[in-house]
């Protein structure tokens, strides 16, 4: 695998508001890597995503995508983003397969879509296991599924590189494990992935590099730490009132 | 008696311009809904009023100055949404009121015009709908239908998902400035017919309806325009046999054509879902044994 850079941030800082958000971010995503970008509530994390795809201007710093400073970037086709929704739906009823069919838009801008285009749509919604519930109404779907017809029209555009804001928020179980699946497979595909995590959950084994924030500034950069919740954020006391011989219990009464 | 009507020219016009509206209104207005500013048409209904009242005074026709000063709120407003720093219901509240307010000042200022006259085109009329209106809206509409057909697929990915479609590379500040426009330019078409107060009615109700009993955005999007064709095309007739206002006529039936689908809705879903069953989806019943429950025991300790 080459090591050429996807993703390249150079002191990115950022404002929301009058408040810096990002204070001055360095961040490196090589080909075929995955990266989770982890840290508490108004770390930065979403920010930093969205700073990526430029949703958020930056103030100082640099950002490259694919090699390309990301001003003169325009192959968006090769960048499949999932942003931080609990819903797919908006005010007016859509099927499955047309909201996956829009991620194909930056392949196919404007004119007619052609039949590659269509068995793209299909195969993305094959690969996120909804291609039963691909005429129903996204507004008739669980929350798990909905963030599975997020992803879905992400890859029906094939891209290089994925970005996730948040994609195990609300999700259920069985989602969660149908979307690491999805994953592994983009990934074993050599696709690369960024995404922002709460907690690892059932993509740990995926997670080639952790990224930690905190305060708008990297604090961790490297091998995923073993376990992350909060208990395990840096900063944090870990400390276990248990007695290594009395019986551990986790329901109510522990 | 329906002969004698169509033969008659004025109702001819009246007709042409009833069919034409109740197309463009509920495919402009369907990506309105999706965004969920279905009130947009309203306040460039009231800005169009502006346009009105300087047509009088200019001596221009009315719909093509109704038009351009629409066009201009709808971009303005648009402007304010993209670039608000202001508080961005206050600003489209001036721009609202101060269309109204500046149609009527205009209008008593003019020498041909007066509110009298302007009350034609707040509430439609139909019988004054002249040559050179019918061949202003016949242009407009063409423009509409293109713009709502022809762009379905970008429009439809912008008005889902603005920063999604956004990442795909669409021209997203273009696209909504078209939408405005083109939203713009069908409250023009529609003021002769439902008049300015009813337009947002005709661009939201029917597909507010045709949303009741539909799962797709294709769906929603023929049968909003098949339930503004019909029932724009009734409204013009019933005001022909009967001395009623074409525009609340018009209104009034797609709102009866809402109620209807929306009491229909619950028995067609119910029989969807019996469909699905027969068709061996999920025909087992849930008869599952509930799973064993731990019970507590006595060796809690603190």
């Amino acid at each position: 695998m080459s090591s050429e850079p996807v993703i390249s941030v150079r002191g990115a800082r950022a404002t929301l508001g009058s408040r810096p958000v990002l204070r001055g971010i360095d961040l490196t995503v090589r080909q075929g890597e995955v990266v989770a970008l982890l840290g508490a509530n108004g770390s930065g994390k979403s920010t930093a995503v969205r700073s990526v795809i430029g949703q958020v201007p930056l103030t100082d710093g640099r950002i490259d995508l694919f090699g390309t400073e990301l001003r003169r970037f325009r192959q968006w086709s090769r960048v499949g983003y999932v942003p931080q929704r609990t819903t797919a739906a908006s005010g007016v009823p859509a099927t499955v397969r047309e909201v996956v069919a829009s991620g194909r838009l930056s392949r196919a801008r404007f004119g007619l879509p052609s039949r590659a285009d269509r068995t793209a749509v299909q195969h993305a919604i094959e690969l996120v296991g909804l291609a039963d519930r691909a005429k129903d109404s996204v507004s008739a779907l669980s929350g798990g599924q909905h963030q599975r017809v997020l992803i879905a029209r992400a890859l029906a555009a094939e891209p290089e590189l994925l970005i996730m804001d948040e994609p195990m928020a609300g999700v259920d179980l069985a989602s969660q494990e149908v979307l690491a699946a999805t994953l592994r497979e983009q990934v074993a595909a050599g696709t690369t992935v960024l995404l922002v995590l709460h907690e690892l959950g059932p993509l740990e084994p995926l997670i080639d590099r952790a990224v930690v924030l905190r305060d708008g500034c990297v604090v961790h950069d490297g091998p995923p730490p073993e376990a992350v919740g909060q208990h395990a954020l840096p900063g944090h006391d870990h400390v276990h009132p248990h007695a290594a011989d009395e019986p551990l219990r986790t329901g109510l009464l522990t | 008696m329906i002969l004698e009507m169509l033969q008659s020219p004025f109702m001819q016009r009246a007709l042409l311009a009833a069919l034409l509206v109740g197309i463009i209104a509920p495919a402009v207005g369907i990506y309105l809904v999706q965004r969920r500013q279905a009130l947009m048409g309203d306040g460039i209904g009231h800005v169009a009023m502006t346009g009105v009242g300087l047509g009088f005074l200019t001596s221009t026709n009315p719909v093509w100055m109704a038009t351009l000063v629409s066009v201009l709120g709808a971009v303005l407003m648009e402007l304010i949404r993209i670039y608000g720093r202001t508080r961005g219901d206050i600003a489209l509240a001036m721009l609202f009121y101060g269309g109204m307010a500046g149609g009527v000042l205009l209008i008593e200022l003019s020498d041909g015009g007066s509110v009298a006259k302007l009350t034609t085109y707040l509430f439609g009329s139909l019988s004054t709908v002249s040559d050179a209106d019918v061949l202003a809206i016949v242009l407009l509409a063409a423009f509409v239908v293109l713009v709502s057909l022809g762009l379905r697929r970008q429009l439809f990915a912008v008005s889902q998902d603005e920063e999604f479609a956004r990442v795909t590379g669409l021209p997203v500040r273009a696209l909504n400035l078209l939408i405005a426009v083109t939203a713009a330019v069908t409250v023009s078409v529609a003021m002769r017919v439902v008049g300015l107060l009813l337009v947002s009615a005709l661009m939201v109700v029917p597909v507010a309806a045709a949303q009741q009993i539909s799962r797709s955005f294709k769906a929603t999007y023929a049968l909003a325009v098949a339930i503004g064709v019909v029932v724009a095309l009734a409204g013009t007739t019933t005001s022909y046999f009967q001395e009623v206002p074409p525009g609340a006529t018009i209104v009034m039936l797609a709102i009866a054509v809402f109620v209807v689908l929306t009491a229909l809705a619950t028995p067609l879903a119910r029989r969807r879902a019996k469909a699905l069953e027969n068709g061996g989806a999920n025909e087992e019943a849930c008869t599952a044994p509930m799973p064993g429950t731990r019970r507590p025991g006595d060796d809690v300790r603190v």
